[in-house]
């Protein structure tokens, strides 16, 4: 019985952040480098929000929302049994460990959920920042593009969260957002992680004037 | 006819408004589709014939909204109708605040505008709090969010933030909350018919405007410049004034589903149009300021609800002007 109410409340719960978002900032999805399409892609884009995640969730047509999977710090995430029960129930997201100290490699849970065929989000500046542009892009993207070359990496620009609501404050204001979808970039033959990483840095703050 | 609708109830002959409303909209609707089958040899001439088209399906699109709101506006009851209008202003200031750049330090003043004035304020309507609805905003808000952006410590740009937020609250909550407000208006002898001022203020205007759009846009192919070239690209006092004519004409013809005499009902058409087709002037020099052509999130965007505050901007203006006039001259 239980589980059954839990999956229930988890659907609800999704329609209901949908909604919210949508009256709170437009959610409008702008394809620019390439149309949505049910392949497998990991997505990446800045990071100033906690209502990132959401954003990107939103603008994502209803069929890839269950297969797209967003990367979450599990100590953050996990701390609460409400946060535990939101990531992992109503968004599905896949999580990682932040602390270097873990034995085991960090990309593990990715690589897996990557191996089954799910598309990932990720913000590879691995936290919230506060600047107008984003901070370094850390290696995981790269790691990941490696091991998986046949996969497209999607650039993403999310627009105006930082307004919507700012890191430290916890009631969100509406303003109109848009997430712009880039064209689809690979590690080219050769290529070394700083200068990927740069490239990929310079792909998403380049959506931001498109 | 007359007679017949004269003896109607008076709800009968709001429905009966409704109807001749939406049917000359549709009428209108099918002319214009008419018109798009129409071809031209000339390359040039069809390409300009099809700006035209759409121009003007863009303002038929915005006349069946508003008619449309204000229908629902009217077959709803009263709080209903306040939460419509309350989610009028809520997307308007949105719009509004998405093309004034706000720091991280008015988030506290962002949420009590959105959350605590915008409510209290169309609460204070339902309520019939008259007063202090009319000064709430420019006498108490007016104090109080300088004060909440004051004490996030923040003097960058302080002036400019706050002059921006006072702005979009007075239109985009203020004006728009004086529409919902001539519903409360207790005229003697006029049996709460007050839906039908509400569609008088909308219908002149909106004429107004249209009027004013269409004189200007032909004003245009005839080569003849703008009054305020870098404001607006169409404004020219010709074209306005074709505008109020239009616009208060109306005004005196519709006087029978007023409490006023033609006369007054002149009088305040055109006191409503002048305020509405400025207030779109200021609204559009606004817009040049922020260097968008439309209030839409950076002007490029294809979905989504953008746009809205360009089209009930200059209702925003309108009603509070018609409404304090009415309650000056009336005396109530």
């Amino acid at each position: 019985m239980k589980p059954i109410v839990l999956d229930w409340a988890a659907t609800l719960m999704s329609y209901f952040l949908l909604g919210l978002i949508r009256i709170l900032t437009g959610s409008q999805a702008r394809w620019w480098g390439c149309p949505p399409k049910a392949e497998q892609r990991i997505y990446f884009a800045n990071h100033q929000s906690h209502a990132d995640l959401v954003m990107i969730w939103a603008a994502l047509p209803k069929e890839l929302r269950h297969s797209v999977r967003a990367v979450a710090a599990r100590d953050y995430w996990t701390r609460t049994p409400f946060k535990h029960w939101l990531t992992s129930a109503v968004f599905n997201v896949i999580y990682v460990s932040r602390d270097r100290s873990a034995e085991e490699d960090p990309l593990e849970p990715l690589i897996e959920a990557m191996k089954a065929g799910d598309s990932l989000i990720l913000f590879p500046e691995g936290t919230r920042g506060f600047a107008d542009e984003p901070q370094a892009f850390k290696a995981g993207l790269y790691n990941l593009a490696l091991k998986f070359p046949e996969v497209e990496l999607v650039p993403a620009w999310i627009n105006n969260v930082q307004r919507l609501m700012p890191k430290g404050e916890v009631v969100p204001v509406p303003v109109l957002c848009s997430v712009t979808f880039g064209a689809p970039m690979r590690v080219l033959p050769g290529e070394d992680r700083h200068e990927f990483l740069q490239r990929a840095r310079a792909a998403v703050l380049a959506l931001r004037d498109v | 006819m007359y007679q017949t609708l004269k003896n109607l109830s008076p709800s009968q002959q709001v429905g009966a408004l409704f109807v001749i409303v939406f049917g000359l909209l549709l009428l209108a609707g099918l002319v214009l589709f008419l018109r798009s089958m129409r071809e031209f040899e000339d390359q040039q001439m069809a390409q300009r014939h099809r700006d035209e088209v759409d121009n003007l399906t863009q303002l038929l699109k915005t006349s069946w909204l508003l008619i449309f709101v204000f229908w629902v506006a009217w077959l709803s009851g009263d709080a209903a109708r306040l939460v419509l209008f309350g989610l009028g202003s809520f997307f308007a200031l949105r719009e509004f605040l998405t093309l004034s750049p706000t720091r991280h330090s008015d988030h506290r003043s962002l949420v009590l505008a959105f959350f605590g004035v915008l409510p209290f304020q169309y609460w204070l309507v339902g309520t019939e709090h008259f007063n202090l609805f009319t000064v709430f905003i420019p006498v108490y808000v007016f104090v109080a969010l300088p004060v909440a952006s004051a004490l996030a410590n923040d003097p960058v740009h302080f002036l400019e933030r706050n002059a921006k937020l006072q702005w979009g609250i007075m239109v985009c909550i203020y004006g728009m909350s004086h529409v919902p407000a001539l519903m409360l208006l207790d005229f003697p002898r006029y049996d709460k018919k007050n839906a039908f001022l509400m569609l008088f203020l909308v219908l002149v205007v909106q004429t107004c405007m249209v009027t004013q759009h269409l004189v200007a846009r032909r004003l245009i192919q005839l080569g003849k410049p703008s009054a305020a070239p870098r404001i607006s690209q169409s404004f020219t006092w010709r074209a306005w004034w074709a505008g109020m004519a239009a616009g208060s004409l109306l005004g005196a013809l519709l006087a029978g589903i007023t409490p006023f005499v033609p006369g007054q009902a002149f009088a305040l058409s055109f006191i409503a149009c002048a305020t509405g087709s400025l207030g779109h002037l200021v609204m559009k020099a606004l817009k040049r300021d922020r260097g968008v052509p439309i209030w839409r999130d950076q002007g490029k965007g294809v979905t989504g609800a953008g746009g809205m505050l360009d089209r009930i901007d200059a209702l925003c203006f309108a009603a509070p002007v018609f409404f304090h006039s009415i309650r000056w001259h009336f005396g109530i």
